[in-house]
């Protein structure tokens, strides 16, 4: 399977409370890649329902302007999850977080409802996406798997809270908690050629500190950032977008490969850089996430 | 009578209140008059004081009497005083019928409600009214017909002699015992008596009131010795702390900083913005965001603001430190920082209510205005918009200077979430038109903005400036779509208020507010 949008671009992923209509309403105005629509932690245990009519309604009648809707979904080992994942599919959400995910077979059984629920409510078979958050020292080791457990998962993100209390540490702010788990993602997500998300960043008054967060996991590979308020979204998009430099820069390599391989040349120099067909991938990538990103409209992808 | 903006204007109204329908924002333009005077008593005598010692001793100088106008100023904002402890003594002189002539009231004033409904008060004409004596006037207990005008339209007012004040009271932080009133120097500052200046040279008798009193001379002073009559010393004027607050802290809202930067990133697209640019702007937190984002833009592209004008905080204070702005042009402070500001810095101008915004004498302030920025309760698809009545029909904001500046400004912005709580705010008709449309060139949201079709070369920068742009209908479109198409407010058939225009035409009237009957 090949869905449209398993590779979207997803560079934020801004988490709202299902529990609070008037969060849920119009989110699209402060232009996130993805809302993250939560039935889990943030939704008081005693307003699970109200908080799945508030979604369905949400997903059924507000025009999100292009934005992606996930929705985060109960864990496995609650009893909300199964209804969770059938008013996601009824409404059209377009894809379904797993909370705690900690291996392949998690996926599969949500993935088993998913599609029961497709037939349920004469969805498309495969048209809802799914991603895991892995949350603990056990998922995080068994990434890979999960990684490539489905062809509807477009990818995995890190929970950091809950992963650093089951690793007995902390969020320290440095980050060094936290390396083992988003190398090991990122590795095994790029391996399995799936997306990968870092966690969020909680205060919002360092707003320092949040860029060079986000800078770091831009410089590890990572696709996107889950945040937690608009005001963060700015700053994620302006690490993960392009600079007009590094497309000109991309432009110039994919049109110097293009040419010299014609010519039989192998390796050159692009702005005093040597260059050969080891770097086209990666200009290609800048030219694809700057068109995505809306600020590139030349025509080399 | 049907008005310029579609208001069915009661007969009885217009004859009760001796007003014509409002007839457009520049019907009266070239208007000649001959403007009013007050009665003066000379004062020959060098030896007589003009000290009294009681609010009782000055009514009883001044010859109160049953059925006078007096006159406040709002200054001391919601910190105010002054205005409880003369209506207390005039309550209890056993006075009635008495006019209360005040540039604003607010929760300050909750203890006069008594005197209305005792008829002790039976006419109120001010720019607006909050809190309790809103709720008293919606409610039907005023007496007379309310008059809610704008700060240009409370001068015109009282400069044409449409309002004859008997006795002005003056509250000042500082004055001497020949009545020279200085806003700064004591323990109640407010920056500025602007507002006060027309009563004090228009009304028969006016009476100082301090809590400190001073040696002469007390000069520079905004209100001058030639036009006070007597000078009160009380214990306190006012509560400093809800005089002059400190700075509010700027929001952190998104939705807000999302509508200010949609607001500057229009401004900075118009030809207006360029070097030496006269701009207004109000206290909220949209609005104040707005002017931080516009002074980096300033920065950037080495642009200065000429002239800062209207009601001023502490942010606009600190660009005129910083060389942004050349003058401040003064008429309100909101907090200390502009308090101070209008005390020690000699580009921090005080002016005058007329000079500020009357739209009868040669020329204000207001007419040079390049942009002002507005906020609203509602706004209609005809850009008329409401900034005094609520959702329920009650009277709980003011006009101040609102249309003054619609008026003037080349660029009316005007700032207003798509939502107030649950009610659409860009809505089809306005529940009360308190700025007619034809003044209000462009409406922010957070969703996007739209601009009035009568501005053709403002829709030329909306469309360069890279904000979602609408027409007003789509903006309430969307906001009809996420909250549903509101019924009217339901009013009652007496009408309690009229929203004057600045030109003293009746641009609409505000009735009792009563229960909705769902069975209509």
């Amino acid at each position: 399977m090949n869905h449209p949008n398993k590779k979207r671009l997803r560079r934020s992923m801004m988490f709202l409370n299902c529990q609070k209509p008037a969060l849920i309403k119009d989110p699209y105005i402060y232009k996130p890649d993805s809302i993250m629509l939560d039935l889990e932690d943030a939704v008081a245990e005693n307003q699970k329902d109200a908080a799945r009519f508030s979604l369905f309604h949400a997903l059924r009648e507000i025009d999100y302007h292009g934005v992606e809707r996930v929705v985060r979904i109960n864990g496995l080992d609650t009893p909300h999850w199964r209804e969770d994942v059938r008013v996601c599919v009824a409404g059209g959400a377009d894809v379904i977080r797993i909370p705690k995910c900690t291996c392949a077979n998690d996926v599969h059984v949500v993935e088993g409802a998913v599609l029961k629920a497709e037939e349920e409510f004469g969805r498309e078979k495969g048209s809802t996406l799914l991603m895991a958050a892995l949350e603990s020292c056990y998922g995080v080791l068994n990434c890979l798997e999960i990684c490539k457990s489905s062809d509807r998962l477009i990818g995995v993100a890190l929970s950091g809270g809950d992963y650093t209390k089951d690793l007995q540490t902390h969020i320290t702010g440095t980050g060094v908690e936290l390396n083992g788990a988003r190398q090991m993602m990122i590795i095994a997500a790029r391996a399995a050629g799936v997306q990968c998300f870092d966690t969020v960043f909680t205060n919002l008054d360092d707003m320092e500190g949040f860029r060079r967060e986000t800078e770091m996991i831009h410089s590890m590979g990572f696709d996107g950032k889950s945040i937690i308020n608009p005001r963060q979204i700015p700053v994620v998009h302006q690490v993960f977008t392009p600079t007009q430099k590094d497309i000109i820069f991309a432009e110039k390599v994919v049109r110097e490969i293009d040419t010299k391989k014609a010519q039989g040349i192998g390796v050159f120099t692009v702005d005093g850089k040597m260059i050969d067909i080891a770097f086209y991938d990666g200009a290609k990538r800048t030219l694809m996430l700057a068109k995505a990103a809306g600020v590139y409209g030349g025509d080399l992808i | 009578m049907i008005n310029a903006v579609g208001r069915d204007i009661p007969e009885e109204v217009l004859k009760a209140t001796g007003r014509e329908v409002f007839q457009g924002a520049f019907y009266y333009d070239n208007k000649e008059y001959t403007k009013a005077a007050p009665t003066v008593r000379a004062n020959i005598d060098p030896k007589r004081s003009k000290l009294v010692s009681s609010i009782r001793e000055a009514l009883e100088k001044c010859g109160a009497h049953d059925g006078m106008t007096v006159s406040f100023h709002h200054h001391f904002r919601e910190g105010d005083y002054v205005v409880n402890m003369v209506m207390e003594e005039i309550h209890n002189m056993g006075l009635k019928d008495i006019c209360i002539c005040a540039s604003s009231l607010g929760k300050a004033h909750d203890p006069i409600v008594p005197y209305i409904e005792d008829g002790t008060i039976t006419k109120i004409m001010s720019s607006g009214v909050r809190g309790k004596i809103g709720e008293a006037i919606s409610a039907g207990k005023l007496r007379d017909i309310a008059v809610m005008y704008s700060h240009g339209g409370r001068v015109r007012n009282i400069e044409e002699g449409r309002v004859h004040i008997d006795i002005a009271f003056i509250g000042a932080p500082t004055a001497d015992e020949c009545g020279n009133l200085r806003p700064s120097g004591g323990k109640s500052n407010c920056g500025v008596l602007s507002y006060a200046y027309v009563d004090a040279q228009y009304a028969d008798k006016v009476v100082a009131v301090t809590d400190c009193l001073v040696p002469f001379p007390n000069i520079p002073a905004s209100i001058s010795m030639v036009n006070v009559d007597y000078v009160c010393k009380v214990d306190a004027i006012g509560n400093p702390d809800k005089i002059a607050t400190g700075a509010a802290k700027p929001t952190t809202d998104q939705r807000k900083l999302l509508m200010a930067q949609y607001c500057t990133d229009f401004v900075a697209a118009t030809p207006y913005f360029k070097d030496g640019f006269i701009y207004q702007t109000g206290v909220g937190g949209a609005s104040i965001a707005s002017t931080i984002y516009l002074a980096d833009i300033m920065r950037e592209r080495n642009i200065h603001m000429g002239l800062g004008l209207g009601g001023i905080a502490t942010p606009m204070v600190r660009l005129l430190e910083e060389g942004l702005i050349g003058k401040l042009v003064d008429t309100q402070d909101f907090d200390l920082g502009a308090v101070e500001s209008a005390e020690q810095n000699p580009n921090h101008i005080e002016i005058t209510g007329s000079e500020y915004a009357n739209p009868m004498n040669k020329g204000a302030y207001v007419n040079q205005l390049d942009f002002v920025i507005l906020a609203a309760l509602e706004v209609d698809t005809h850009f008329n918009c409401n900034v005094i009545t609520d959702s329920t029909g009650m009277i709980t904001g003011a006009q101040g200077g609102h249309p003054d500046t619609a008026t003037g400004a080349k660029c009316t912005i005007v700032i207003t979430p798509l939502l107030q709580g649950r009610s659409p705010a860009v809505c089809t008709d306005v529940t009360t038109v308190t700025t007619p449309g034809e003044t209000v060139d462009v409406v922010v949201t957070e969703y996007g903005i739209a601009v009035n079709p009568s501005r053709p070369d403002l829709m030329e920068a909306a469309k360069r400036c890279g904000v979602p742009l609408y027409t007003i209908e789509q903006l309430r479109d969307m906001a009809y779509a996420i909250v549903g198409k509101p019924d009217p407010v339901q009013f009652a058939d007496r009408v309690v208020g009229i929203v004057e225009s600045r030109d003293g035409t009746i641009i609409d009237v505000v009735r009792q507010i009563k229960e909705f009957d769902f069975s209509n």
